[in-house]
This record gives C-alpha cells, structure tokens and sequence, in this order.
C-alpha cells in the first residue's frame, strides 16, 4: 500500500515582524490558542473522572451483568483513580442499562480516597442513591434548548429549577454535588453553541453549590480554537480550579482539546477506559475518549495523575473481552502488538 | 528489509494514480507520489516510474518522490521527478536496520544524491526518522536528532520533516525534541511528521504548532498502519489534521470533504475501514 503522505503549507500566513510563535488568525481567541505557548506551565497534578462504568457502558449496545460491572469498578479502584463514576440513579425505564444501579453501588469494594460519584437527575434518583449508599452525586444540564428538551425533556431553566430541590436535600445531608454540562461547542441539534451560554449554565450550577462543573463535548466537534473560546467565556464566571473537560472523540479532537484546556489552567479530565461508550448522535462513530490515551499524554508530559497505566490497561481488555469489543484506545492497541 | 511503506498487498497502478489525482484536486500543495527505492525491497512501488507518469500533474502541486540512492535519484528524474526526499534517522540501529548502513555511511549516500540534484536543480527533502524514539534503541536524544537535522540541512535539504516513527511521543517529548532542533536548523525549514500509533499525533502537532511549525505531514484515511506494532495505525489522517487545524482558523487551502471523498474512495478500493476519525463521523452524522 502505498504511504500517500502530505504536507500542509500554511507558511503564507506567517509575515515578517510577527512572532514566530504565533500564526496569523482572524480572531483574538484562535491568535490565542495558538499563542498559547507549548512552555506554558501545565498543571503539576491532573485529577482523572473515569466515567467509564457509567457514561461508558451507558452508551454500549451490549448490557453488561452486574458482577461484570463491580469486577469493572473494582478493577479501575486499584489502578489509582481517584473517582469513578459508579452507576445512574435515573429510572430504567429511560437507561435499562443501569437498572441494577442499586445492586452495584452496594457490590462494590470502596477503596478509601476513592470517591463514587453517580447520577441523580432528580430528587427522587437522589434519595434513592443516598440510600443505595452513595457519597457523591452529579447532575446534568445542557447549554443547548433543544438538546435539552431532547434529552430530558424540559428546558434548560425548568431543569436547573429541578436541581434546586437536589442541591437544597445535598447540602442538608452533606453530600457534594459536581455539576455537568452537555453541547458546550456543539450541539446535534442547534449546531453551534455560543460560549456565553455555557458559561450562563456553567454559573448557574456553580452557584447553586456544585463543586465542579465538567464541560462536555458531547458530539466531539470541538477543536483547540472552539474549546479554548468556551473557556475563556466560562473561566470569567466559575474559577478554572472548579472547572473539568469531558472531550468526545468523535472527531479525533479529543487530546489536543485536553492540551489547550490544560494550558489555561484546567486540572480535571473526564474520560473512560478503553473509551467505552460510542456516539448516540453519529452511529458507530467513537464517544469518550480513552482514559489510557489521556493518561499517557498526562505521563509524557511529566503530569502526575497516579494512574498505573498497566492495571488501567488490564481493566480496559477485561471489559472488552466481556463486551466482545475491541478496545478505542490506541495506547492499548498499540502496547499489546509490540 | 523494513521501509516506512506497511508491507500489505499490492496496489493496482491505475487506484494509485486515481487517488492521486483526486487528492491534487483538494488543494493539497504537496503530494509525495512514490518512491523510487529498488522493487526487490519495496514491491509495493514497483510501478513508480509508471505512477509518476501516469499521474495528472496539477499546476501549483508539487509531486516529491522518495530516492535512497543515486540509482533511485537518477531513475526518478528520467521518469519526470521535479522533487525529491532522502530518509535519514537519528537511531544508529533503525538505520542498520531498515537502509542497512549506518547514519555516517547513510549521509555519504545522501550527500550524493543532494549535490547531483542540486546541479538538475531539483530541490531535496530530508526526513529524520525515530525523532521520538526507536522501536530497538527506545529513547532517543535531542541532541542525536538536532545533530542529524543539521547534518541534512546544511547538505541542502530544504526542509526537514521530523518524523515520530513509532507514535510514542506526546507533547512532552514533542517539546523537547523541538527546541533542541530549532537551534540548529530555522523553525521555517522544519516540518512534524507524528504517527498516531499511540493516539498522540493531534497533541504533538498542536505543540509543534505553538513552537512555530508551519508544515505537517499526513495521510489521506490515515493510510499505513505501524510496521512495529501490528495491527495498530500509523500515519496520522489528513482529514482529522485538516479538521483541527480549520477549527482554529488556520488556512491550508485544502478542501476538506474532498479530502474525505478521496480517503473513502481509496478505502473502497483496498477493501478497509479509514482510519479517519472525522471520516468516520461525517459518514454517520444524523
């Protein structure tokens, strides 16, 4: 086969007198993310959320068993992660995928320091994860209308109005709350998502007592330029420390989104093992990205995230065995063909 | 004997020359054609001298072809070669292994090909291979691949492409690499060529981006899978390149669903799935 190789030339963008270590763009937010300098110091730490036994298996065709689901969980408990995102308190009748979500959060082996956040997008979710013995919750909005509606059925204002009653029975019993974000660059429905809308969301939830806000892509359209605008829109309204970045790879954007975001300051990073959990919106298409493929990058990069990167591996080739699927993660892939 | 071609069928001449031709009608300046390497090593590019005459030479495209050797330099511009590329390494043993020599003798080799063409004045592009590691020797200096990068500019090379052969890089090392060389041969002549072996290749570009490199090596559906770990991918896909690139209001001049159409229809051909992931969500997009 033949290696067709090419070159992009952008060396007429480029005039004298500028500095070399920017090129020319049209906005001051991509002259931005460009300038961003590869120099710019990087977080020392990076906080990993691996979503993949929610979000992941939430999103697979096949439903999985629910000791296959614990084995998971405790698995990626002893690779280092710090917080797993166990299951979904939503009803089954909408995720039937996460319908023994009881059953699992009692099932599994909480390793100390570890945190179990799960779902709750309700108070009724709520009280029964509280009860199931849950720790940590989260809730999802969106900045998109449609996908709102979409999604959960109600508009974006009606749902943050639904988690007032889920922040106000938190606080009381002292269980924290990190809030989520969907379509922050895009949206299925809308297209593109203006940054000020994130942030008015993004805001919203901060103010109403999460303590972490997550910023999805949930199509994965975003790139270095659209991610680095949204932001800096957000980072004016909730501080970069309680900000985390959820990148779908649905486009191959995902690392290089990370990178940007991790230059502006944010130290929290969503993702899965094996990158379970493919795209609702593109059939077949790939989701999550891969909690390997960021873990190596965070590695090479001299960041401490204290993963072991082979226990990881092994969690993700246990789970695709039982899935019957290969595993998204090109680190994975690669480290067992050498 | 490896070369950076994945030793996999036989392409049909006339599916070549189509996808090249396809590609040179995306806006894409520089479209490396074949490689004049003997066919006893490289089967795969037995037909070069009828692809490079086969092939509708766009005006403003340039066609660069690989010549190890003056055999391979002198047989390219009988066959119509205006350009042509020389691959060094920065690891001794990639080099014993793959060219069968070592990087001193490689050099000789090389320094004849750039003098004759310098004389047909044909310009020459150089590529330093392993420039993020071996897949034999594993870490590879800075300073092995600066010292390599500067031997082939200052013998003529035009632009070096400095290629992470394996995918092990990451922005850390991509970094590295990069200032050391940028001391030695001008950021203006330097070019990334990153595999994706290891899903790392959008970061490392992004990072050399930000250093101030201007030219990026890839391949239309990610084409050429790694010849060091089998079964993964290689060469990075121009679509997702092309993808992040306008994302952040860089112009290419490359049309990017041409570039598409061109990786599903040589994908069609081979009989396999791109390796593109934009690609593969633009095909399945509601």
């Amino acid at each position: 086969m033949m290696a067709a190789a090419m070159r992009l030339v952008n060396r007429s963008i480029l005039t004298p007198g500028m500095d070399r270590q920017f090129l020319a763009f049209s906005s001051a937010a991509h002259l931005r993310t460009v300038g961003l300098r590869a120099a710019d110091a990087l977080p020392e730490k990076v906080k990993m959320v691996e979503v993949g036994p929610r979000d992941g298996l939430q999103n697979e065709k096949t439903v999985v068993p629910t000791e296959t689901k614990i084995k998971l969980i405790n698995m990626l408990s002893e690779s280092g992660l710090a917080v797993i995102e166990a299951t979904s308190f939503v009803s089954p009748k909408w995720v039937p995928q996460m319908a023994d979500q009881t059953e699992v959060m009692k099932g599994i082996s909480k390793k100390p320091g570890v945190s179990y956040p799960v779902l709750t997008p309700n108070l009724k979710g709520f009280q029964a994860a509280v009860k199931a013995g849950a720790s940590e919750v989260a809730i999802f909005g969106a900045a998109s209308e449609l996908f709102s509606k979409k999604n959960i059925n109600c508009s974006v204002e009606e749902s943050l109005q639904r988690f007032d009653d889920i922040m106000k029975a938190a606080k009381e019993a002292a269980v924290p709350v990190r809030g989520y974000v969907s379509c922050v660059v895009g949206c299925p429905y809308e297209g593109k998502v203006a940054p000020e809308k994130v942030a008015h969301v993004a805001k919203r939830l901060y103010s109403m007592g999460c303590y972490e806000i997550s910023l999805g892509d949930t199509i994965g359209v975003g790139t270095p330029g659209s991610m680095t605008e949204m932001l800096e829109a957000v980072s004016k309204e909730v501080p970069l420390s309680a900000l985390a970045v959820h990148c779908h790879d649905t486009y191959g954007q995902a690392l290089a989104n990370i990178l940007v975001a991790l230059q502006m300051g944010v130290s929290v990073v969503d993702s899965s093992v094996a990158g379970l959990g493919g795209c609702p919106y593109a059939q077949g298409a790939s989701g999550n990205v891969a909690t390997e493929d960021v873990v190596y990058m965070l590695h090479g990069l001299g960041i401490q995230t204290g993963v072991d990167l082979q226990k990881l591996m092994d969690a993700g080739a246990f789970i695709c065995r039982t899935l019957n699927r290969k595993t998204s993660s090109k680190v994975a892939q690669a480290t067992c063909k050498l | 004997m490896k070369s950076f071609i994945v030793p996999q069928e036989i392409v049909p001449t006339r599916v070549k020359i189509e996808l090249i031709d396809m590609l040179s009608a995306t806006g894409l300046s520089v479209i490396e054609a074949t490689s004049f390497v003997s066919s006893k090593w490289v089967p795969q590019m037995a037909d070069h001298t009828d692809v490079l005459q086969g092939i509708q030479r766009a005006p403003n495209v340039r066609y660069p072809v690989l010549t190890p050797n003056m055999q391979g330099f002198q047989d390219a511009i009988a066959a119509g070669a205006t350009e042509v590329a020389v691959f060094g390494s920065a690891s001794e043993t990639f080099s014993r292994r793959n060219i069968n020599c070592s990087i001193d003798e490689s050099m000789l080799r090389f320094e004849e090909v750039i003098n004759a063409a310098k004389e047909q004045q044909i310009p020459v592009r150089g590529y330093v291979s392993c420039a993020l590691g071996c897949p034999y020797e594993g870490c590879i200096e800075p300073p092995k691949v600066a010292e390599v990068a500067k031997r082939m500019y200052e013998m003529g090379c035009y632009e070096i492409s400095l290629g992470d052969t394996i995918g092990v890089g990451t922005p850390g090392s991509m970094f590295k690499m990069l200032q050391k060389v940028m001391k030695d041969v001008p950021v203006d002549a330097l070019a990334v060529h990153c595999h994706d072996t290891y899903g790392q290749a959008l970061p490392n570009i992004l990072t050399a981006l930000q250093m101030g490199v201007s030219v990026v090596d890839s391949a239309v559906a990610g084409l050429g899978g790694c010849p060091y770990a089998q079964g993964s991918t290689g060469n990075v896909s121009t679509e997702d390149v092309l993808y992040m690139l306008h994302g952040m209001g860089i112009q290419t001049g490359v049309n990017l669903n041409k570039v598409i159409e061109a990786g599903d229809c040589i994908c069609n051909a081979l009989g396999r799935q791109t390796n593109s992931r934009v690609a593969q969500a633009k095909g399945r997009t509601l």
